[in-house]
């Protein structure tokens, strides 16, 4: 069976970085094709950022770039252009699922705003992915990750108290933006079988922080006047949510249930809790210790967690199943026993780029098989592919609309 | 009201086993969507998001988080550990399209309600399980809660500020991710399904779907052996991009500049002090070399202005800015009230809750909330009565032994 869960679907992706091009990643793994726009010349700009082999800078061996872009296929086209804009509305006519990023003002001005675009194919569903959305004050106000993840509330919750907020790492809200255009673009998917229409879908990446990661602090915040802040390595409420440094590196230590806290006490103490635990009446209650004691109570820690590494911690842990975790760095990541006999990651061999390990699925589906059948495409490797077989264009044509800066 | 517009998944309904809180976030996300979702909980273990540490009342109906994370859904109380529950449960599986899960691996299965069993009951059912770290493997039987899983996956290390100590997430992250990833899984399945009649079985252990959103520090170690520590608020392709004090307590502004043009236009704004032509920041590499000074003048800007009149001052110039809201911040803000962000939603218990409205916005069809939160059993006459058509004796005679409870 090559039957894929999303065979037959087409996307053309008309977005650059992470946001779009992960939503479109998503897609083409579970089997949709998807045919990927990039500026003629420069390309997208995730191409320009790197990690680049030996740091030496190609547009060709962007590991975010080769990560976000395998299984597309890459074509140029300067949508800026009048030419260039009555072929990607040639493209749309066959498209299910387009992705875009641009601010509405920017897709109006072009004239590529839904209501226009929908003349050309009304069944089209069009994923529109920025940073503040298609409606509201704000929606035309230019906006990276590290802006989204500020109004969206998350950056507030990282980092200590009275330092700055921190932004999550990787711009992580684009990743999660992306999977929201695609989720629900499967969603209009099933609307269009009961109404023969496609429709807009409106991504803000500062409201996917707002609702699903931060929206449900509003509720205790209206319920009880309780506020979500930023407390350093640790979360206040129960005593151990921390993230404790041991011998070689950091452990991760949540215990929600008093009994894999005494699990833990007990490992320490060899056997029974120690003394100056179990004697302390301040340390009977969780929550109090996190209020008030929590600096002592790291303290108390430190000796036995420096004492063991995360690797003896964290099998000691698995033994008596406490939850603490290890904060693993990549190349523990990468080098996991347990991920290796998942099959996690994959190796994939690029033109460019050569044969490297990339992340891989994130979910493993029993009857349609998630995979990368091709690497990510060079700048406008898929022109001839796409404009002349699939849109009819002569050689000859290709090369005039290719000197007229078209492709 | 003959008018009234379809949800997209109407007519779907999906049975989620799910419990704090990957599960639950999967099945609000289905039934944000239009589909019925039927929540199977008990009293004998009540899910710990009924009890969040946020539940200052201490009862099951009346925890903010719940109210807002585990809206339109329905709640039957059902013991899965009392045997005579498991056929009420495969009756009502026969009836459903999707069935969530976020046990240890072994639990469905210990209960006669693995995939293999239920496929044998309805052989269309898409079933997805979201276990911590997968349903095989070395570490299969982990014990993870969702702020360590970050932990694992090698996120949390890049969390903190530049060159110190390592602080994390410090929240679930994970299980969000993974409900939103599979969402679209699921998706995709029933996608699948309308065109082979063929369900299927999605195992998404929660770790492989927080390392897949951290490609870029994959890449970075698989390509150079480089392993990256806390990256503080620097960007490598941006820089000033960083979260700067204003006027008030605690107030932050969020700054981001990627263009030369970008910050030419940044000087302009700010009103072209003599600093900005200095040549530490003559060009993004000067800046970035430079990075603790720059962002030590531009708070000396900002700390004279709120963290609304930076980001109107800086966005009128086409430069990057928005303010850093906190909970009470961002329940004001207008943007976010003109896009409905949170929705004033009648409570019999509370009154009012103000709950987060769905994530996306479909132009043509409804996502928002349409049922508050349950009530522990609230669905139960609906569900056993009108879908199982069970009479009420046996109703009775169950919930006598604790069966439906």
């Amino acid at each position: 069976m090559t039957d894929k869960a999303l065979s037959g679907l087409k996307v053309l992706e008309w977005a650059d970085f992470i946001a779009g091009p992960y939503c479109g990643k998503l897609l083409a793994d579970l089997g949709a094709e998807v045919i990927k726009i990039e500026k003629p010349g420069v390309g997208d700009e995730s191409r320009q950022r790197g990690p680049f082999p030996a740091h030496i800078p190609h547009p060709e061996k962007s590991g975010l770039f080769l990560y976000l872009n395998s299984n597309k296929l890459g074509i140029t086209l300067n949508v800026d252009t009048a030419t260039g804009r009555k072929i990607f509305k040639e493209l749309l006519k066959t498209t299910d699922i387009l992705i875009e990023d641009h601010t509405p003002a920017a897709m109006e001005k072009l004239g590529l705003d839904y209501p226009n675009l929908q003349k050309v194919n009304p069944a089209l569903i069009m994923v529109s992915i920025t940073a503040f959305g298609q409606t509201g004050p704000y929606r035309d106000y230019k906006g990276y990750a590290i802006n989204a993840s500020a109004l969206g509330g998350q950056s507030v919750c990282a980092g200590e108290p009275g330092r700055e907020p921190l932004t999550p790492p990787l711009c992580l809200g684009h990743y999660q933006s992306g999977a929201a255009g695609a989720t629900a673009a499967m969603a209009a998917l099933f609307a269009r079988e009961l109404s023969g229409k496609g429709q807009q879908i409106d991504i803000s990446e500062a409201q996917v922080w707002a609702t699903l990661h931060t929206g449900n602090q509003e509720s205790s915040f209206i319920m009880h006047g309780m506020k979500r802040m930023r407390w350093g390595h640790r979360t206040p409420g129960v005593y151990p949510y921390t993230i404790l440094p041991c011998k070689d590196g950091f452990m991760s230590m949540i215990a929600i249930q008093g009994y894999q806290w005494k699990k833990f006490l007990e490992l320490m103490g060899d056997g029974q809790v120690p003394e100056w635990y179990s004697s302390d009446p301040r340390f009977q209650d969780r929550r109090e210790i996190s209020l008030k004691y929590a600096d002592e109570m790291d303290s108390r820690l430190a000796p036995w967690l420096m004492s063991h590494t995360k690797r003896e911690t964290y099998q000691l842990c698995l033994e008596k199943r406490i939850p603490f975790a290890p904060v693993r760095n990549m190349e523990e990541v990468v080098n996991d026993e347990h991920l290796k006999v998942r099959e996690y990651f994959v190796e994939l061999d690029h033109p460019a780029a050569g044969k490297l390990k990339y992340p891989g699925a994130p979910g493993k589906l029993s009857e349609t098989a998630w995979k990368i059948e091709r690497p990510a495409p060079l700048l406008g490797q898929h022109n001839e592919e796409v404009y002349c077989q699939r849109l009819g264009y002569a050689k000859e044509e290709l090369a005039k609309l290719r000197m007229g800066g078209i492709l | 009201m003959s008018a009234a517009k379809q949800y997209p998944l109407q007519g779907l309904r999906v049975i989620n086993f799910g419990w704090v809180f990957a599960g639950p976030y999967l099945a609000t996300m289905l039934g944000d969507l239009g589909a019925e979702v039927i929540k199977v909980e008990t009293r004998s273990r009540i899910d710990s998001m009924r009890l969040s540490p946020d539940n200052l009342d201490r009862d099951p109906d009346r925890d903010p988080w719940f109210h807002s994370g585990v809206r339109n859904q329905l709640s039957v109380t059902l013991d899965m550990a009392q045997p005579q529950a498991i056929p009420v449960l495969k009756n009502l599986i026969k009836i459903s399209d999707i069935v969530i899960e976020n046990f240890s691996p072994k639990v469905m299965k210990e209960h006669g309600l693995d995939y293999q069993s239920l496929v044998k009951v309805n052989p269309g059912i898409i079933m997805i399980s979201l276990p911590a770290t997968g349903h095989y493997g070395p570490l299969r039987d982990a014990q993870t809660y969702g702020p360590s899983l970050t932990g694992l996956a090698g996120i949390d290390n890049m969390v903190g500020y530049s060159g110190e100590r390592v602080l994390g997430l410090q929240q679930a992250y994970a299980d969000v991710n993974s409900a939103l990833h599979g969402a679209f899984t699921v998706l995709a399945a029933l996608y699948y399904r309308k065109r082979t009649g063929k369900g299927q079985f999605i195992d998404m252990a929660q770790l492989e779907a927080v390392i897949s959103i951290a490609g870029e520090a994959v890449m970075e170690y698989t390509m150079n052996g480089n392993v990256l520590g806390t990256q503080g608020n620097c960007y490598p392709t941006m820089c000033p991009h960083n979260n700067y004090r204003c006027q008030g307590d605690d107030k932050w502004v969020s700054i981001g500049i990627k263009t030369e043009d970008e910050w030419q236009c940044f000087c302009e704004a700010i009103g072209n002090p003599p600093w900005t032509k200095d040549e530490k920041f003559a060009d993004k590499y000067s800046r970035l070399r430079n990075q603790e000074e720059l962002d030590r003048l531009i708070t000396e800007w900002t700390a004279a202005h709120t963290y609304y009149e930076v980001t109107e001052i800086l966005q009128r110039f086409g430069v990057a800015a928005a303010p850093c809201l906190d909970t009470e911040g961002r329940f004001f803000d207008p943007h976010l009230q003109e896009r409905r962000t949170y929705l004033e939603v009648e409570h019999p218990l509370t009154g009012v809750d103000f709950i987060a409205n769905s994530a996306w916005r479909l132009s043509d069809n409804p996502t928002e909330i349409r049922s508050r939160s349950p009530l522990l059993g609230e669905h139960n006459s609906y569900v056993f009565k009108e879908l199982l058509g069970m009479s009420d004796e046996e109703i009775a005679r169950l919930e006598a032994e604790k069966v439906i409870y």
